[in-house]
């Protein structure tokens, strides 16, 4: 399979990044060259293998159902939370208008 | 006495627990060996001088009261800026976390410093961790301080992407520093640079506060100059942490206590597949002199096969892009680092501005490969396919460890290239990591431990790949080939 400039285009704005039309030019062939080398992965027999899902054996814990139980995580860290936002306001995020 | 600067972190913490010296001292020489070096070689991204002597003078004061001074009393060291720390700009090398200062400190940091360690500064890197030379840094490339001895004055790369930890490691900036190794970005730069580094289990480093790369494969560990070194610093950054969950639950063993070179009754694996045409001879010369330090240690020696080695590369590049495309979503210009927001540009267009803006061209060239691996009508044929090939490349592991205690191997296919000479083919950047991207899919521990010097001068590196949870078998042949290796060359001081 190989990738066109409306491919990277697409990709492009499924991954929110904004780019020009020289710099899709120039990305088709970096990606085609790319994703003919991760082709080879086809050739293996994978029929009988079930997929990774983790590396090292480990089961999913809960953590124990009460409030703040780590106080790092916990709640009431408002200005924490917002002390690196570019626009926060009146205690909130702060985007540009999405309803007309 | 000795330089403060050339000493380890087990000859530091014993000093200053034994009043040879002041952890102040320490900061203040290290501190000295910062500042003069950061115009050549940027290996920091900022220096926090404050912040090492600040440490130093709390263990200094825990000395003059008798009490504990912690696993790594009195050592200064250099901090990867991949780990959050509280206050102090964070920024995996990239424009759009540029002045982020997190309001939290990443759990291996704490452990860091819970332990007696000080901060020098924050290491420079590729950004977001991506690259294999530290030629991706938002913050300019880090250099080698490192030469080739053909009297010429090429630039070299210093490894990445922990490029900055090793290029300080290796000019005496630090006695150790923390990295993290999604695929070598440990062993790779201490392999260039004549330092020593050990990625754990994937599990034993908690990887909460740590910017997230892939997450099924990033783990932190120590680079330093020695074996022992390595073990103390990895007691203290190790141990469960419920805020992470795939934090391994199981105590942190005592590796430095129980460090021993006697591989009698061992067995090291040689793996066929890893000596591939066109080898680099002495690459090659290299591993065959491992091989027989380890016999002479007492280990037997046995072929082993990992079959599907040479798809191990090209499965890593899909799935550490499909995971980066993932948690670099995370990044919109509305929580925290930049935010571009041309006139008149509604939400989406201000996403697209802002990604546009803060990611370098390798960061976006990952994110789209993952894009599209993970888009639909391509998920089962890329992904999936990976992720059936990474449990086959597991499996290869499990059973060549029915024959071995530890494997052997190069940790990188060549010694240090030159900034530059790699830059324009991703494909041929993406195969330095041919030899350490197998055991980072396996998550089995690997180290790297310098084995000499190639014809030009420049250091090589040995890697020990060990079974999962095994650190302590990784460690002591690291241990045996550091005995024997006799490494002791240092970049000539030209900075």
């Amino acid at each position: 399979m190989s990738v066109d400039t409306a491919t990277v285009a697409k990709i492009a704005s499924l991954a929110r990044i904004k780019v020009s039309e020289a710099e899709i030019e120039a990305m088709v062939p970096e990606l085609n060259g790319i994703l003919a080398w991760v082709e080879q992965l086809g050739e293996v027999d994978t029929s009988q293998v079930e997929p990774m899902t983790a590396v090292i054996p480990n089961t999913l814990r809960l953590r124990d159902d009460v409030i703040d139980a780590d106080p790092l995580t916990g709640g009431d860290k408002r200005d924490a939370v917002l002390a690196n936002a570019p626009a926060a306001e009146h205690g909130f995020f702060g985007v540009p208008k999405v309803i007309e | 006495m000795t330089e403060l600067t050339e000493l380890g972190v087990a000859q530091i913490r014993d000093g200053v627990a034994n009043g040879d010296f002041s952890a102040v001292e320490v900061a203040t020489a290290f501190n000295a060996n910062v500042a003069a070096a950061q115009e050549a070689l940027n290996a920091f991204i900022i220096a926090t001088p404050e912040k090492a002597i600040e440490a130093a003078q709390a263990t200094d004061a825990k000395r003059a009261r008798g009490e504990a001074l912690g696993k790594m009393g009195g050592v200064p060291i250099g901090m990867k800026d991949l780990f959050a720390t509280f206050d102090v700009q964070t920024t995996a090398a990239s424009h759009m976390l540029e002045g982020f200062k997190p309001q939290y400190e990443s759990t291996v940091s704490q452990k860091l410093w819970d332990a007696g360690a000080g901060m020098l500064g924050k290491l420079n890197l590729d950004q977001f961790a991506m690259g294999s030379s530290n030629e991706t840094s938002y913050f300019g490339n880090v250099i080698s301080p490192w030469k080739r001895n053909d009297g010429g004055n090429a630039a070299l790369a210093p490894g990445g992407s922990s490029g900055g930890s090793s290029s300080a490691l290796a000019a005496r900036l630090c006695p150790a520093a923390t990295g993290t190794d999604t695929g070598g970005s440990i062993r790779q730069p201490a392999a260039f640079t004549g330092t020593t580094g050990i990625k754990p289990t994937y599990g034993r480093c908690s990887r909460w506060g740590v910017v997230a790369f892939a997450s099924s494969l990033d783990q932190a560990g120590p680079m330093a100059r020695s074996v022992q070194d390595c073990a103390i610093m990895l007691e203290a950054m190790a141990g469960f942490d419920a805020k992470d969950s795939t934090s391994l639950d199981m105590p942190v063993p005592n590796w430095e206590a129980a460090l021993s070179g006697d591989m009698k009754g061992k067995k090291v694996g040689i793996p066929k597949e890893y000596r591939v045409d066109g080898l680099d001879e002495d690459v090659a010369k290299s591993w065959d002199d491992g091989i027989a330090w380890l016999k002479d240690a007492g280990a037997e020696i046995v072929e082993i096969s990992l079959p599907h080695t040479k798809y191990a590369l090209p499965t890593y590049y899909i799935i550490a892009p499909a995971e980066a495309s993932s948690n670099l979503a995370r990044y919109d210009g509305v929580r925290y680092g930049l935010r571009d927001l041309p006139d008149g540009a509604n939400l989406q267009d201000m996403y697209a501005a802002t990604r546009a803006a803060g990611f370098g061209p390798e960061v976006k060239r990952r994110i789209l490969i993952g894009t599209y691996v993970l888009s639909a009508g391509f998920y089962d044929a890329y992904y999936t396919q990976a992720q059936k090939v990474r449990a086959l490349i597991a499996q290869d592991f499990a059973k060549a460890f029915e024959q071995c205690d530890v494997i052997l191997a190069p940790t990188a296919p060549s010694a240090a290239f030159g900034l530059g000479e790699n830059v324009d083919d991703p494909l041929k950047m993406y195969l330095n990591d041919v030899f350490a991207v197998p055991a980072s899919l396996a998550g089995l521990p690997a180290m790297s431990v310098p084995a000499g010097l190639n014809r030009e001068g420049l250091p090589l590196g040995l890697q020990v790949i060990g079974k999962a949870f095994d650190e302590q078998g990784v460690l002591n042949a690291g241990l045996a080939i550091e005995a024997r290796a006799q490494f002791s060359a240092k970049p000539e001081k030209w900075w």
